[in-house]
Order: C-alpha cells, then sequence, then structure tokens
C-alpha cells in the first residue's frame, strides 16, 4: 500500500507539487494522470526516494521514505521515464547487476531468465543494450523495476515509444501484475489509463483535480447522462421536439444531423427522446449512450482548474 | 557496494578506457624503469616513481571522468539511487571501481622488482613501500576526480577540471617557492603531494603522509556524498 499525504515540492520558485495526497491499495491498478510537465515524474520520482519532498509524507507498507528509506526502496520497483540502461552492457549483464545491487534473495539465474520471460526479451539476452530498439530498452528497464518481485511498482509512461501491439501487451502485462502488486502508472493517454486502471487520479498543475474509480468517473465529472444522436429531419423542429422532452437539459447541434442531448443522470430519455422525434417528420438514424470520454472529462477537469 | 564495484571495473574493460589507461601507465613506467634501472644500471626505483606522479595527475581524470557525469547523462543514477543502496555505498562502491583499476595498473612495478630479482636483490621495503605511496596518493587523486565528475554531467569537463586540479596539485611546490610569505609557504608544502609522496620513495613510511592522503581521500569522498544528497532536495 503506498500512502502520499500532503506532497509538496518547490523548484526555487516553481511550485511543481502543491498538496498531493492520495493512497493506492494493494492489489491496485492506480493511473496517473496529466499533461506534460504537470507534475507526474516529479511525484514518482519523491515515492521512490530518487527525490525528496518539501513537505508532506510517502509511506509504503507503513514505512516512511525519509525515516527508512532503504526498506521503502527494497519494496518499490521502478521504471523512471528514460530507463535507466547502461548501453556497453548486455541485457543478461545488466539484470545480472541490478539483482546484485537491488540485494534480491531468490535464485538468481533462474529468477532472472523468468522475468526475462515476462516481458519477453529472452531472445535479446546476450546483446548490447545499445544495439536494441526502443520497444526493447523499454522492456528492459519494465524487467529491472521487476526483478525481486517488489510488492509495489511504479511505471512513469511505460508505453511511450512502443507500437501497438507491444502496448497492447504492456498494457495485459500491467493488468495482470495489478493482482499481485500495487502499481502506479502514469500516461498522458487517456484511452490506457480507461482500459487498464482500477482508479485514476488526475493531476494538473501540481494540483489533483479528480481521484476516482473509472467507471464512475465521467458520470461525477459531467453530473448528467449524455446521449449521441443521428436524426433527419428540420433542425429546428427537431430541437423543439428534443427540448420538450422531460429530463433534458441541453440540446446542442454537433454537425447537421448530429444532436448531442444533455440529461438528468437519473432519468433514462431515450424512450420520451424516441417518441418525440417520430411525432415529428424526423427519423433517428442513430442513438447511442455516451458518457463522456476519459478525453473530454480531462478537459473539463484542467480548464476547471485553470480558472 | 559490491555490484556497483564490480560493474564499475567491468565497465572500463568493456570501453577502451581500460586498456588504454593500462597501456598508457605501462608504457611510461616501462620507459623510466629502462633508463633510471636497466640502462643506469641500478637497482633503486626511487626516480622511476617520483616520476610517475605527472603521469598518474593525467591517467586518473581518464579513469575517473566518467564515474558519475555519464550516469547522470544517461540517467542511469535513478536506478542507483532508488535501489536499496545507502549514498555512501553508491560513492564507494564507484571509488573502489576506479581504484581496483588503478592498482592493477600499479601492479606492473611487482613485475619489473622481479626483473631487478634477476640481476640483484631489490630492496623489498622500498619497493613496497612505495608502491604503497602511490596507492595512497592515487586514491587521493581519485577521490578528487570522482567529487568533480559528481558535480557535471559532460565527461570531457569532469575529464578537463580533474586534469586542471592535477597541474595545481603538481605546481603547488613551485608556487610554495614563488610565494614569499613564510605562512602560506608553509601551507603549501604541508598539502603538496609530490612532498607527501617522495618520503614514500625514499622508503619512509611516514604516519603524518599516510593520514595526509587518506584525509584527502575521505574529505572529497563525503563531499561527493553530500553532491548526491543536496541534488535530492533541490
Amino acid at each position: 500500500m503506498v500512502e502520499v499525504k500532503n506532497l509538496c515540492k518547490n523548484y526555487g520558485e516553481i511550485k511543481a507539487l502543491d498538496d498531493i495526497s492520495f493512497t493506492a491499495n494493494s492489489g491496485e491498478v492506480l493511473g496517473f494522470l496529466g499533461p506534460n510537465g504537470a507534475g507526474k515524474s516529479t511525484t514518482m520520482n519523491i515515492i521512490t526516494g530518487y527525490l525528496s519532498a518539501s513537505s508532506g509524507t510517502v509511506t509504503v507498507d507503513g514505512d516512511e521514505v525519509l525515516d527508512n528509506p532503504r526498506a521503502v526502496k527494497s519494496k518499490i520497483g521502478y521504471l523512471p521515464e528514460v530507463p535507466p540502461l547502461y548501453p556497453d552492457m548486455t541485457v543478461e549483464g545488466y539484470l545480472s547487476f541490478l539483482f546484485d545491487l537491488k540485494a534480491v534473495r531468490l535464485p538468481k539465474d533462474e529468477h532472472i531468465r523468468e522475468v526475462m520471460c515476462i516481458v519477453k526479451i529472452d531472445d535479446v539476452r546476450g546483446r548490447l543494450i545499445k544495439n536494441l530498439s526502443k520497444g526493447y530498452r523499454q522492456r528492459v528497464g519494465f524487467a529491472q523495476a521487476l526483478l525481486g518481485n517488489p510488492p509495489v511498482l511504479i511505471l512513469d509512461e511505460p508505453t511511450v515509444g512502443l507500437d501497438p501491439k507491444q502496448i497492447i501487451e504492456i498494457r495485459t502485462l500491467i493488468k495482470g501484475l495489478g493482482k499481485k502488486h500495487t502499481v502506479i502508472f502514469s500516461s498522458h493517454v487517456l484511452s490506457e489509463v480507461s482500459a487498464t486502471c482500477d482508479r485514476v487520479v488526475m493531476i494538473h498543475n501540481g494540483r489533483i483535480v479528480a481521484d476516482e474509480k473509472v467507471g464512475e468517473l465521467s458520470e461525477t465529472i459531467s453530473g448528467s447522462g449524455m446521449l449521441e444522436l443521428e436524426i433527419e429531419g428540420s433542425a429546428t423542429e427537431i430541437a423543439q421536439a428534443l427540448n420538450a422532452v422531460d429530463g433534458v437539459r441541453k440540446v446542442t447541434r454537433t454537425a447537421s444531423q448530429c444532436y448531442t442531448v444533455e440529461h438528468d443522470s437519473d432519468k433514462d430519455v431515450r424512450r420520451a427522446v424516441f417518441c418525440a422525434i417520430a411525432r415529428t417528420d424526423g427519423a433517428i438514424l442513430m442513438m447511442r449512450r455516451g458518457g463522456m470520454t476519459l478525453e473530454e472529462s480531462f478537459l473539463r477537469l484542467t480548464e476547471r482548474g485553470e480558472v | 557496494m559490491g555490484a556497483i564495484m564490480k560493474r564499475e571495473l567491468g565497465s572500463y574493460f568493456h570501453s577502451a578506457t581500460g586498456y588504454i589507461v593500462l597501456g598508457v601507465f605501462t608504457f611510461f613506467s616501462g620507459m623510466f624503469f629502462y633508463f633510471y634501472c636497466l640502462y643506469a644500471d641500478s637497482s633503486s626505483m626511487t626516480y622511476v616513481f617520483s616520476n610517475m606522479l605527472m603521469i598518474v595527475l593525467f591517467l586518473v581524470p581518464i579513469i575517473t571522468m566518467k564515474s558519475f557525469s555519464e550516469e547522470k547523462r544517461q540517467k542511469t543514477d535513478q536506478a542507483l539511487l532508488t535501489a536499496p543502496v545507502s549514498l555512501t555505498g553508491i560513492v564507494m562502491g564507484k571509488f573502489f571501481g576506479a581504484f581496483l583499476l588503478y592498482a592493477i595498473c600499479n601492479s606492473v612495478f611487482l613485475l619489473y622488482a622481479f626483473i631487478i630479482m634477476l640481476f640483484t636483490t631489490p630492496d623489498w621495503a622500498v619497493i613496497l613501500c612505495t608502491v604503497l605511496g602511490m596507492l595512497l596518493m592515487g586514491a587521493a587523486l581519485i577521490a578528487i576526480g570522482i567529487f568533480i565528475s559528481a558535480m557535471t554531467e559532460s565527461q570531457v569537463i569532469a575529464a578537463v577540471l580533474s586534469i586542471g586540479a592535477g597541474l595545481l596539485i603538481y605546481m603547488i611546490d613551485s608556487l610554495a617557492n614563488l610565494v614569499g610569505v613564510d605562512f602560506i609557504t608553509n601551507i603549501l608544502n604541508a598539502i603538496s603531494f609530490n612532498r607527501n609522496f617522495s618520503n614514500f620513495t625514499y622508503g619512509v613510511l611516514d604516519l603524518a603522509n599516510t593520514v595526509f592522503f587518506l584525509s584527502i581521500t575521505a574529505v572529497f569522498l563525503f563531499l561527493t556524498v553530500r553532491v548526491f544528497e543536496k541534488r535530492r532536495w533541490s
């Protein structure tokens, strides 16, 4: 379990983190979401003990990172934004070095082979890291974080620079790891977070703007359900009909035949909408219940944060 | 610490650095050995060693220049600093890695001693004492080099600054002669590497000289740890 409390970090005049608090429970995949420069990496660097916070505390399984850095560090596997690889070492040599460095107490050769199989790098084990492609390097960095089966994994943008197939593989891997480990991973790709995480912490300009379960996220933020419609017919007539439906809050025409309807989230207005349109000349070509996508809610949140 | 030391030593031999340093060291020591011992028909290696100071001043920066600067540039320091190892452990690992390479260089003197053995009995006490002096002086220079390397991201800057520091150390004796003030001259003489080292080359094992080099080593390793400690907080 990772508990972050009232974390602040100042770089000189600049306030990089401003009172960040959140908790990642064991067996949970926590997505850390934010635009570039929001403070994601800084937070992760503080949790892993690479940087120290200006104020606030980080506790991992009851150990405080400043009081007991060794205990905390041995519980964390960390994949930084740039994987910390030595280009002049072979994959196997590198992993062997980190195994020794982390003082892992497991059968060495067996464990390294196991980790290499998990991230699928056993075919390049003898190659020099400088000759590997970006995707392979990322995976070697991933392997390094997995060494010693740490209970907490902290991954800073683990899918950057990978091809779509590898991205899906890494996501599946993270999901699988989330069953046994506490995983905190950052991303600025929103669909990735919604596909992999149980919970999302959104951060913007060093502040937390949302901390919710993935499924509940869009509803809480918008406060209302959404319908997407494609309707043939006269625009004024249709708008009138839609606005007349009980529970509808707002109708917007997004394209010539496309409308978005915001309605009270506790009411299902689909049937009423259907009947209302049927009474006009119009015909519903498509109706889709669309909660706000993460992208949309994210934009809303960050705009609100700036106000 | 052991893991870092092992990797550090290995990295010298993954690249050309280790071989070049060994080669240059052997070349110059061999040359001095030939002229001052074989050619001059002498069993005393004192002049060989006293001439090595200059070579060591140039070689140590080559050994230490990338020790921390390269880690920082490649961001591999993140792996070291987030591993369950203390800062002191990391710095000591780096130091001993570099020191071992330097010690391997110095082992060539034993070979020269064996060559002398073919002709006459070498003065083992003097030779071993001098090698100890070489190691102590090298340790001090390596600590200074590592400290400089920890402050920059560029190997070249680290090398240039370290060689600059080396030249300053080399010139301390001349500076001491130039300065007219007795007080300053005494201080400069006390911190002169040449003076502190020369006792070893005569086979004099003086506690003061030993402590001098050990304290320089300790001070600069301590400062290196502080550099990292400070970076974490800034």
